[in-house]
């Protein structure tokens, strides 16, 4: 509570999340957030491709702890995040409000936020039920079908929200096990910097979700041809930027995933293909002996 | 004289090597079971000295006025005073979740309902250690069970259910999933909080309301439960907690304005269920008893199997519908494995279930170790040969010794009836399809156990059994997402996992 009209407020310094810390970008650069009317709101990391491949591997060395967890516990963390975003609910208010939204707006983004998180926490252990598969093989085998997560997941944010696209990306995709790299909203970069802080909070391992700020022009060609990462998602109606990626995504054949048609404000907007469309399918197959009266099979 | 000494030496040097060969050298136990005493202190839980129904949002007192007390079967020391539900109370109660259904629950968006059902896994989670520590007075379990498996398994079951609720349109292909309406719930007293999450999860999930009758020995931990969903701020009538003993039960399943009764009990009780509800509308599962078999194979890991057999007869005193309470052993490893199951029966430590040494507790009523005692008698009288461990059990409360009985006969009454406590009948087999045939020759089909480390005869055996679970080198699992439940006389119906919400909608 500010004692009187003089007291000088605390500027905050928006940095990025890469590993589960809040370093600067390594290039030292910015660029000014501002608002529709021109008012400067923060000066806001531009990332480097550097700030890119360090993202990258710490993505990648999170990915073999968060992929092996239980589903389960990926839903708790999942849920724990919901939890620690309706407890900063009137920050991200203002902070969307100060981006030019209506306050009913941002209360509204904000709550679709909450929620769409619930929803896919209660995806985490179920979506393998519906997209599993035991395959009944005509030769005397155990065969089974199961998703895999991918693995590390370089995206970029829909450009034209500051959260609400942000989170519906990284929830299918961590909910699925897989890691990510997310470069926010150019024009609305605030969010995406102060929901890092909610993840930090949130029992979510270090490198799961790291988040950039800058330019997508500078960024999207190192997302397609960095050769460790296994999937890039892209939701801009930008032809000449979506042939960029996957031409550039053909050097390891990482898989290009572009949702540009996406109501992201509406429920169709969530689903487990969401989950889906970041998952690989892994077949098994194991034999089952044949010996004595009836024939075994599944 | 030369001659003579010689015979005699060589004698006794051939049977000390037939000891090794057969490994039955005698171990030394008494120093097993003696441990500090490990206490769990009751401090962390709070029980009331008198417990009224939940109904509507509200404790309130019985119309029929009556109470019953529930004791600590360790130690036959009143815990409290509960509730007895007559048939006026009953009425109440189903009014009650039928004006929740009609007017709250049945309008509610699916997401919001999820997050009630949130809202109460989290709080079993906050108050983990009371809920345990009640389970174990209440129940006579043992402390490390209640904490590490009952109360966790209870909450992340509530948590599972809850993501289902708005999600339902995925489970069923081209149908639309309806609730059913009023679903009135009644569960046994082995897995006390565990089942009634086993029930009232899936049920609100898909858009039911509960009446829930927990088991006449075991109340406290519902009556906790129903504390929490008041304090979770779930609308009222949607969950109601009646207590009572058996005549409860029945008021409820002849209740006209139940849609769908769930039951957890022996398969007497669930015969009696099925006949009394034929000729209605009501739908109904039941989970019943269960007489599984272990299967050790001769190219199983003896050790691994070994501790899944005693976990799998031994877990909870045995009061496990699917507990492995019959064993088939392949003859050429069968002394082997008598000798191992004897020998770490002998560890066991039957005790106070507050101690967390403790791996056996109490029997959980004097009526249920008197069931026990006379299946032990019967079993001697079959003919069967008796071993028990040679532990000291306490002097009061309701205690048994683990026992096992070899010599038995596929016939015999310890082979096929369900005796639900410590008490193992035994058998050897030789060939795969002799083993097949006798697994599955009882009434029962809830589950079964195969030992061996041969994967392809794994498939084999586990697509053979007749039982709705099957474990393969392992036993007793359970979790949220697998589905649990029985083939033909251990009842109809599955709980847990995406085909745990067939039983609680109606397919459109």
């Amino acid at each position: 509570m500010s004692i009187s009209s003089s007291r000088l407020e605390i500027l905050k310094t928006y940095k990025v999340y890469i590993g589960g810390q809040f370093p600067r970008t390594e290039s030292g650069r910015y660029y000014i957030a501002s608002n529709k009317k021109g008012l400067a709101l923060a000066n806001v990391c531009l990332c480097s491709r550097k700030d890119f491949k360090d993202s990258v591997v710490a993505a990648r060395n999170a990915f073999a702890g968060w992929s092996s967890r239980a589903a389960f516990n990926r839903g708790q963390i999942l849920y724990r995040i919901a939890e620690m975003l309706e407890g900063r609910k009137a920050q991200f208010v203002e902070e969307l409000t100060k981006q030019d939204l209506t306050k009913a707006a941002a209360i509204a983004e904000v709550e679709s936020c909450i929620d769409r998180l619930i929803y896919y926490s209660g995806w985490c252990d179920k979506f393998q039920q519906i997209f599993s598969a035991v395959n009944p093989v005509a030769s005397s085998h155990f065969n089974f079908s199961v998703p895999e997560p991918m693995g590390v997941v370089a995206a970029v944010a829909p450009q034209n929200t500051s959260l609400l696209g942000l989170v519906s990306l990284i929830a299918p995709i961590i909910a699925g096990g897989n890691t990510i790299i997310i470069l926010g909203s150019t024009q609305m970069p605030l969010s995406a910097i102060t929901f890092a802080e909610v993840l930090h909070s949130s029992d979510l391992p270090g490198g799961v979700v790291n988040i950039l700020t800058g330019k997508v022009s500078e960024l999207l060609p190192y997302f397609a041809e960095h050769m460790d990462v296994n999937a890039v998602a892209f939701c801009e109606p930008d032809n000449a930027a979506q042939q960029l990626l996957k031409d550039k995504a053909a050097m390891n054949m990482k898989r290009v995933i572009i949702k540009d048609d996406m109501k992201w404000s509406t429920a169709t907007a969530q689903s487990p293909y969401m989950i889906m469309d970041f998952q690989e399918i892994k077949t098994t197959w194991h034999p089952i002996e044949n010996i004595g009266g009836a024939k075994a099979g599944y | 004289m030369i001659f003579w000494i010689s015979l005699i030496i060589t004698i006794k040097i051939e049977r000390m090597s037939k000891a090794i060969k057969k490994n039955t050298i005698q171990l030394k136990f008494d120093s097993a079971r003696v441990y500090e005493p490990a206490l769990e202190s009751k401090s962390a839980a709070k029980i009331k000295p008198v417990y009224d129904l939940f109904i509507n949002g509200k404790f309130e007192k019985p119309l029929s006025k009556k109470y019953f007390n529930t004791i600590n079967p360790a130690s036959e020391e009143i815990l409290s005073s509960v509730a007895m539900a007559g048939k006026a109370d009953v009425n109440k109660a189903v009014l009650a979740a039928r004006n929740a259904y009609e007017r709250t629950w049945k309008k509610m968006p699916a997401a919001e309902r999820a997050k009630y059902i949130y809202r109460i896994a989290r709080m079993i989670q906050e108050k983990a250690r009371e809920f345990a520590i009640i389970e174990t007075l209440d129940g006579g379990k043992p402390i490390r069970e209640s904490r590490d498996f009952d109360v966790p398994t209870a909450a992340n079951h509530f948590f599972y259910y809850a993501g289902w609720a708005d999600k339902l349109e995925y489970a069923f292909p081209n149908r639309k999933a309806m609730p059913l309406g009023v679903a009135g719930q009644i569960i046994p007293w082995n897995f006390p909080l565990l089942m009634a999450a086993w029930k009232i999860a899936p049920a609100l999930a898909t858009g039911n309301t509960v009446v829930l009758k927990p088991a006449e020995t075991t109340p406290l931990t519902a009556l906790k439960l129903a504390e929490i969903i008041q304090e979770a701020d779930l609308p009222p009538g949607v969950v109601n907690i009646i207590t009572g003993a058996g005549a409860t039960g029945a008021d409820m399943v002849n209740h006209p304005d139940i849609n769908k009764i769930a039951f957890t009990g022996s398969t007497a009780v669930g015969k009696i269920i099925q006949r009394a509800i034929a000729g209605t509308n009501k739908k109904a599962t039941l989970e019943l008893g269960g007489k599984a078999a272990n299967i050790i194979f001769d190219d199983a890991p003896l050790d691994q199997a070994v501790e899944g057999v005693i976990n799998g007869i031994f877990f909870n005193q045995g009061h496990v519908c699917c507990a492995g309470s019959r064993l088939y052993v392949q003859e050429s490893v069968y002394e082997q494995v008598i000798q191992k199951l004897k020998d770490r029966m002998e560890t066991l430590i039957v005790g106070n279930p507050m101690d967390k040494n403790t791996d056996v507790g109490a029997i959980n009523s004097r009526e249920q170790l008197a069931t026990i005692q006379r299946y032990i008698k019967l079993g001697n009288q079959e003919g069967a040969e008796m071993y028990q461990s040679a532990c000291a059990l306490p002097k009061k409360g309701f205690f048994c010794k683990p026992t096992i009985f070899t010599n038995v006969a596929q016939s015999n009454r310890i082979a096929q009836e369900e005796i639900f406590g410590p008490v193992l009948a035994i058998q050897s087999f030789r060939t795969d399809d002799e083993v097949i045939e006798k697994a599955n020759n009882t009434a029962f089909g809830l589950s079964a156990g195969i030992w061996t480390d041969k994967g392809s005869k794994i498939f084999n055996l586990t697509s053979k059994m007749r039982a709705g679970v099957v474990w393969a080198n392992t036993y007793n699992k359970f979790d949220p997402t697998s589905p649990f439940g029985g083939y033909k006389e251990s009842g109809y119906g599955r709980e847990g996992g995406l085909h745990g919400l067939f039983p609680y909608v109606k397919l459109v």
